[in-house]
């Protein structure tokens, strides 16, 4: 049935192994090594699809698969296991189908970098660890993928590590994603001895749903573990207040943003989340958290979105900001729509990023080729590629439609689902709906800025590179064509019953129903509200889309003075937005610098005054005591001689005298 | 008659002799020679103690120092040519790059 | 007679002795080790181990010191230039007499014993001396004689390598 689950996670391991082993030395051909490391996904791809047909018409929808015992401890027993469920299904077709396709996309853009075999057996690697962190039955084989897509996210960022600012970024993606892992690794102990002291003792993700109501509805302890789960999802997740490392990620390559960065590692903690429902759902109080804190990053990383040039960063914010509406929808218990928002987000914005970094390839060629040194990644110096680029241009708007949520589009169903059940839902609240509400106007608006700046008005490359910005090859387009049908068609898996006028029924909620069901029942979290309401509420978001797009329009295509007059006018107000809200350096004053003069203290009082001491005083004592000594030692060897002379002589007359 | 003490005895003086010559002398040959001479001091013990103990095994004994005793005339003269080689001398107060 | 040829032997090994340890150039000092080690074959013979002699003979009067003797030559070590001792002598002098008394008290208090064997002066007149040494050595002794033939090898290679000019 469900036995060869294993070939998943295998082909990217096996890949991944074949290019860091002999990619270097032995394969080379960077066309051979694009083929290995795509098609180890590409068959992962098609092996889970397989099974996701089979599961489709299956009556049966939880399957669990153990490969091999891991570890058995006392009670515990850990299983190499997957977990087969509609859930992790889904959640596999867009790591697998949307990291096909992005491998694809890397041949194109990574062509002739040094170390090309190395991005693919890192990219191989992160997919394996992905498919480990969505398929696996318990939480320990989840912390494994965690803990590997994590390595892999620092590894791809510090791609070109000879950058110090890359390398930076890898560092400081590193080390708030280990805030986070504690937080995750504290929940997951917490819930394991709670559940223990119940007679319970497993990790597997089937007996938390089963025995998960013994820790207590509502009670202190699936608060507290709860959200330290929360909290190592806001780090993978890039949530307030760990999403800083997010934007730096952008230091690696551009397919890495995509893949990475949008699509699917920053996607684990709402995964994670929703793999968890029922200990999620039984604490009120983690749910209103969780969702709070999705609203106010969602709010928050739209602002810095409308002050950044580089255009990887705003896509980066806009990431952080899309995260926040899945986190707001799991908090307000609507896990149906956080997944579908997930799987449209990873289409859009995966679309967004490669049609980004199409850009930034031709643009890079362009400059290279005038031998200029502009970034090619500055939104200012562009303008006007939509004659250049027409396919990367026509891709990236629907993308832009589709973020911006305008009817029909993928964004438009999986947004306002989210704000339904934020408005209606037992576990909403009128103030999370209006944040994010507006944080949606303020998305179309950056999106479309970002959009303009790009490809309308004049372009301002320099004269010199400016003929030479070219349309990328197909490998680069195709992706970006493929995504940008899905991000126009994936939203009608999920169509509302209000609208739903040809009775395509709700699908993703009736396929993804197994999982969240049950917990939705269970503890009466529901979205009750008139029809007439949820489509007065779906005008009302796509009004403020459209106000957000009108503004944009004004702003950035009709009157291209305005903005300078305006960021003029609020310079302060701007200047602090531009900086991000300053919210690096009070990071680094709280923490980074704190740390760092604990270090010195350490280093310079503890280190070098007490433990040197100790050592060196020790060195010392001997110092002085061997000086007389060591004259003894003279180095000649009769000297010696003499004294083993002498010894044998003492020791044969204490033979003669016993 | 002649018993093991007489022989034992020479032994044990012409071993004291050796010492004496080994510890004081400066030159690295003479040294090496008054080693002969102690191994040849034992060599008489052995002899001596298999005749008295009517035994093949001190002889035999006798005949493996020998070996010995070739091996590191050989490896011990070379060793000294090298030595002079490089510091014009043999004089053994002036090997003392052992200490400290 | 036979004690005073005894004495007679061990006064002459005994000044020999003493000339190698005394005399100023180490040709000397080589030649009064030969007389010394001609004195210790005679010893051998008076032991009934003739064997023993004629190996002593051979093999240090007649190679070991030949070497000696060639290398005193080729280092031209004719006399030496500067005093014959090492500041140590008192020292020196005083472990070697102790190293004398203890050794002459043990010889005198001590109890030789050990395990009896069968060869009789009578035995070694009857058999031969170089067969008995023959049989037990390549019977009892085969071992330590096969690994000391390796060990002649080893100095041989040794010395090549420590005495040729570039290594």
């Amino acid at each position: 049935m469900y036995d060869k689950l294993w070939l998943i996670p295998f082909f990217p391991l096996i890949g991944s192994i074949i290019n860091g082993l002999l990619g270097k030395r032995f394969i080379k051909s960077e066309k051979a090594i694009g083929a290995i490391g795509t098609g180890a996904v590409f068959l992962s791809f098609l092996v889970t699809c397989r099974y996701f047909f089979q599961l489709l018409g299956d009556t049966e929808k939880v399957h669990q698969q153990v490969v091999a015992s891991w570890m058995s401890v006392g009670k515990l027993q850990v299983d190499w296991g997957f977990l087969f469920d509609p859930l992790s299904a889904l959640m596999l077709m867009v790591v697998c189908g949307v990291g096909s396709l992005i491998h694809l996309y890397s041949i194109g853009y990574m062509h002739g970098e040094e170390g090309f075999y190395r991005y693919f057996s890192y990219l191989n690697l992160f997919i394996f660890s992905m498919i480990m962190l969505v398929l696996g039955n318990n939480a320990l084989v989840m912390f494994i993928g965690w803990e590997g897509v994590g390595l892999c996210s620092y590894l791809l960022i510090g791609y070109y590590f000879e950058k110090q600012s890359a390398g930076d970024a890898a560092k400081k993606a590193f080390v708030m994603n280990r805030v986070g892992d504690f937080g995750f690794l504290l929940g997951l102990f917490t819930i394991f001895w709670t559940l223990g002291s119940h007679g319970i003792w497993t990790v597997n993700f089937v007996d938390f749903s089963e025995h998960g109501h013994l820790l207590g509805v509502g009670s202190t302890v699936v608060t507290v573990a709860t959200l330290c789960f929360f909290l190592g999802a806001t780090g993978k997740s890039a949530q307030l207040p760990l999403y800083t490392w997010l934007p730096d990620a952008m230091e690696g390559p551009t397919p890495v943003s995509a893949l990475i960065h949008a699509a699917t590692m920053v996607t684990a903690g709402v995964y994670m989340i929703g793999r968890m429902n029922v200990l999620f759902a039984m604490s009120p109080t983690t749910m209103g958290v969780v969702a709070a804190v999705g609203a106010a990053t969602a709010i928050f990383a739209a602002s810095i979105g409308f002050a950044q040039n580089d255009i990887k960063r705003v896509l980066a914010y806009s990431t952080v900001s899309q995260l926040g509406f899945m986190f707001v929808a799991m908090g307000v218990g609507a896990f149906t729509a956080g997944i579908f928002h997930l799987m449209t987000h990873a289409f859009f914005k995966a679309c967004l990023f490669l049609g980004s970094g199409s850009v930034i390839h031709a643009m890079h060629h362009a400059l290279h080729h005038a031998h200029l040194d502009d970034d090619p990644q500055d939104m200012r110096n562009m303008g006007g590629l939509r004659k250049h680029m027409p396919v990367t241009w026509a891709t990236f708007g629907i993308s832009c439609l589709a973020i911006a949520g305008l009817p029909f589009f993928a964004g438009f169903f999986s947004k306002d689902e989210i704000l339904w059940w934020a408005f209606a839902s037992t576990r909403g609240s009128l103030v999370v709906w209006g944040i994010a509400a507006f944080a949606a106007g303020m998305t179309a608006f950056y999106m479309f800025r970002c959009l303009y700046m790009t490809f309308y008005g004049k372009q301002k490359t320099d004269p010199k590179a400016k003929d030479h910005v070219h349309e990328s090859p197909w490998v680069i387009t195709l992706p970006l064509v493929v995504l940008a049908g899905l991000a126009t068609v994936g939203g009608f898996v999920g169509v509302p019953h209000a609208i739903d006028v040809v009775h395509i029924g709700n699908k993703l909620d009736a396929f993804l129903a197994p999982v969240f069901h049950h917990t939705q029942e269970l503890y009466q979290i529901e979205a009750h509200g008139a029809a007439s309401t949820e489509i007065m509420l779906m005008v009302f978001s796509v009004v403020v889309a459209l106000i957000g797009i009108g503004i944009a329009t004004t702003m950035y295509l009709k009157n291209p003075e305005l903005p300078a007059k305006f960021t003029s006018t609020f310079s302060r107000l701007h200047r602090v937005v531009f900086n991000k809200w300053y919210v690096d350096e009070i990071y680094d004053a709280m923490f980074v610098n704190t740390t760092k003069q604990f270090g010195n203290f350490c280093w310079k009082f503890f280190d070098v005054k007490i433990v040197d001491g100790i050592v060196n005083g020790v060195g010392k004592v001997v110092n002085v005591l061997s000086a007389g000594l060591r004259h003894t030692q003279t180095g000649l060897f009769q000297n010696y001689a003499l004294a083993m002379v002498l010894g044998t002589v003492v020791m044969v007359a204490i033979y003669i005298l016993n | 008659m002649i018993g093991v003490y007489h022989y034992m005895t020479v032994a044990a003086i012409l071993f004291a002799m050796g010492t004496y010559g080994v510890l004081t002398r400066r030159n690295a040959i003479v040294i090496f020679m008054c080693i002969e001479l102690m191994l040849n001091s034992v060599n008489l013990t052995f002899i001596a103690l298999s005749r008295h103990l009517h035994s093949m095994d001190g002889q035999i004994f006798v005949f493996f120092v020998m070996t010995v005793a070739a091996a590191e005339a050989a490896v011990g003269l070379a060793l000294m040519i090298t030595f002079f080689r490089n510091r014009e001398s043999i004089d053994v107060d002036q090997i003392n790059m052992l200490k400290w | 007679m036979e004690i005073l040829f005894f004495y007679l032997v061990a006064f002459v090994t005994l000044v020999s002795g003493l000339l190698v340890i005394r005399c100023q150039s180490p040709v000397n000092s080589a030649l009064a080790l030969v007389n010394t080690f001609f004195c210790l074959a005679v010893f051998y013979v008076m032991l009934h181990a003739p064997f023993m002699a004629a190996i002593q003979i051979m093999v240090y009067a007649g190679a070991i010191m030949v070497l000696i003797l060639f290398v005193i030559m080729l280092l031209n070590l004719g006399t030496e230039s500067r005093q014959r001792y090492t500041r140590g002598v008192v020292w020196s002098s005083i472990a070697s007499l102790l190293m004398l008394i203890v050794a002459t008290v043990t010889i005198k208090t001590g109890q030789v014993t050990g395990a009896e064997g069968e060869i009789t002066a009578h035995t070694v007149k009857s058999v031969g001396h170089t067969e008995l040494i023959g049989r037990t050595m390549f019977t009892e002794f085969l071992l330590p004689f096969e690994i000391a033939s390796i060990l002649l090898l080893v100095a041989i290679v040794g010395a090549v390598v420590l005495a040729k000019k570039e290594v």
